[in-house]
């Protein structure tokens, strides 16, 4: 037993830091399917997005570390905006396979673009100074960046949640989730907050992304092969909210860091497995509303 | 002409539903050095048929077909070549029950749920089989694929040579099979509730149809479609690979038949030939700019051309109508 509660105490810090990351990545499709009902299946190319511009702002032009944070979560958001009033926009009213095909689509093009501009290679991700080394607490040693993962993606969370629940702007997101048309009808500009949320979340990916670029690799395929857990903690948080997919995300993150500790031979098995119980269990996600 | 079949549409065989037939043929004669990509157009145009059942008939959309196939590619690979059973049609059959009993397990579980959700289990399900056969290395020989696949010939007489000839003709045959089942569907009362509903699942459920079990009937018949599609792809190749259960593998089957046009038997037809020849030509020159072309032209269909290539023919046509 002695040798065990290290090894607990070690899994639930790096789950916990790979379910803030993930997280920060996913929130932004939650909210993207509860408000628009918009089966983001390309969020995962914001978070790359985002990996790609950190790397690339520390490695070639020695942007320090901070900024190169806040230029991925900046670049993403207003890329996005781009993205969303040109193509997004259009397909809003559209089949739920037209959306699936077209966020398909992207993901085929941005894996494409990310080859052709940085190569098949993993990114390296170059930290500074007083992110890396070890963090003592409590007579363990915990890595300093893990520590810095946690504590900032808390802090989001944290904004996030104010924001949702607390602000103006959070009050009208509220009110265009639970019914579109009577939020337009009483004068919320519906089109600009979608825009505006879309922009939020899908830099929010990015911020992620570039936050847990040394967590999940960087590479062409990472929207791929990063989908499945995106969609996971979103399916099983639930659509819509924000607490649901925060748990969805934290269970998800300590169960994959705990298979792969402990089952390594069984891989990610044993996480499909239980997201497909919970999914037959309950098909709105954990925290899901009955719709 | 709408080739999208209907309970009140005339089942009979129209002359160009001949056409494609004749086109392998005279593929088949005419072009000996290009049969082994022949044959893979044939196995993908058997496994965008099986996909159009569910996907453009029933509108059950999924991620996650890739799971029937590659399950019927193991399923043939893992007897040829660890079981020693070297029949084809033993080994097609095995990977038809295979593929219609995960179809009918996977089929009666995630058809409970829709939307986001089933999209979600669908993706679960390949994630699951592909996890397993990765890790269950001594099976299936995990990421290094599996090699070493024996086929006897096809009924005791017909080898299956070094340039594809027995090849293209033995999935053609089965091609044939298959394409004359799902005909047969589409133009039956059943094959009508399922674009039924597709259309309108309330009403369905209002005229006292059991759509569920519908639903889950044409997943198996689907499932069991796709299972023959993948053993036919071990057989012609002599070889397994993990690529076959992948979700690009899924994707990549998406794009061919919305490229042919979804929801019309044919589309799963001029899709993959497209594709594959595409494919052929431009991805071994231009390797980067090969999922470029693919998800711009996803892109361009979806937002312009939601038919696909037929549905492009269709508007042509009724224009030239129109003006004459």
């Amino acid at each position: 037993m002695e040798s065990l509660v290290p090894s607990i105490v070690s899994v639930a810090f790096h789950g916990a830091a790979l379910g803030m990351v993930l997280y920060v990545i996913s929130v932004g499709l939650s909210v993207t399917l509860g408000l628009m009902g918009f089966a983001n299946l390309a969020h995962g190319v914001f978070a790359m997005a985002g990996g790609y511009i950190l790397t690339t702002a520390i490695s070639r032009f020695g942007v320090p570390f901070p900024l190169a944070l806040a230029l991925a979560f900046v670049g993403v958001a207003v890329g996005s905006v781009f993205l969303e009033r040109l193509l997004y926009s259009r397909l809003y009213t559209a089949s739920d396979l037209e959306q699936v095909l077209f966020t398909i689509g992207l993901i085929f093009i941005a894996v494409a673009v990310a080859r052709f501009i940085y190569g098949t290679l993993q990114q390296p991700v170059v930290l500074p100074r007083y992110l890396t080394g070890q963090f003592s607490l409590l007579g363990r040693d915990f890595p300093t960046y893990r520590v810095f993962i946690i504590v900032f993606s808390a802090a989001i969370v944290a904004l996030l949640w104010f924001g949702v629940e607390r602000t103006r702007w959070g009050a009208m997101v509220r009110a265009a989730v639970d019914n579109r048309a009577m939020a337009q009808s009483i004068g919320i500009n519906t089109k600009r907050l979608f825009t505006l949320t879309f922009a939020l979340g899908s830099g929010l990916a990015g911020l992620g992304g570039a936050l847990g670029a040394e967590i999940i690799a960087i590479q062409p395929t990472y929207p791929f092969e990063n989908l499945v857990y995106f969609l996971v903690v979103v399916s099983v948080g639930g659509l819509g909210s924000l607490r649901g997919p925060f748990v969805a995300a934290l269970i998800i993150g300590v169960a994959d860091t705990a298979c792969k500790y402990w089952l390594p031979q069984f891989g990610a098995f044993p996480i499909y497995l239980a997201t497909i119980g919970v999914l037959l269990w309950r098909p709105m996600g954990l925290f899901g509303r009955r719709v | 002409m709408r080739h999208s079949g209907g309970y009140s549409a005339d089942p009979r065989i129209r002359w160009p539903e001949w056409l494609p037939w004749l086109v392998a043929l005279a593929g088949f004669f005419l072009l000996p050095d290009y049969l082994s990509l022949g044959a893979r157009i044939l196995i993908y145009v058997l496994y965008a048929l099986s996909l159009d059942l569910i996907l453009g008939y029933a509108g059950i959309i999924t991620l996650g077909h890739s799971a029937y196939f590659g399950l019927g590619a193991y399923v043939a690979g893992i007897l040829a070549a660890k079981a020693g059973v070297s029949d084809p049609l033993v080994q097609l059959a095995a990977a038809a029950a295979a593929g219609a009993l995960l179809g009918i397990i996977t089929g009666a579980i995630i058809l409970r749920t829709k939307g986001l959700t089933l999209l979600m289990l669908t993706l679960a399900i390949t994630s699951v089989l592909l996890e397993i056969a990765n890790k269950a290395d001594n099976l299936t020989g995990g990421a290094d694929g599996l090699s070493g696949v024996v086929v006897a010939p096809v009924l005791g007489m017909f080898k299956f040579d070094i340039f594809g000839k027995t090849a293209f003709l033995y999935c053609l045959a089965v091609l044939f099979i298959g394409w004359w089942a799902v005909r047969r569907i589409i133009y039956s009362p059943f094959g009508a509730s399922l674009t039924g509903t597709r259309e309108n699942s309330l009403r369905m459920h209002a005229i006292g149809a059991p759509v569920y079990w519908r639903m889950v009937l044409v997943y198996t018949v689907s499932a069991t479609i796709a299972g023959i599609a993948g053993g036919l792809n071990t057989q012609t190749n002599q070889f397994v690979g993990l690529n076959v259960l992948s979700f690009e593998s899924a994707g990549e089957l998406l794009v061919m038949l919305i490229l042919g046009g979804v929801g019309r038997i044919y589309g799963a037809f001029v899709g993959p030939v497209f594709y594959l020849i595409a494919q052929d030509y431009l991805a071994k020159q231009f390797p980067e700019y090969w999922y470029l072309g693919i998800g711009t032209m996803l892109v361009l269909v979806v937002m312009f051309a939601r038919g696909g290539i037929l549905g492009i023919v269709d508007a042509v046509l009724a224009r030239i109508a129109k003006r004459s």
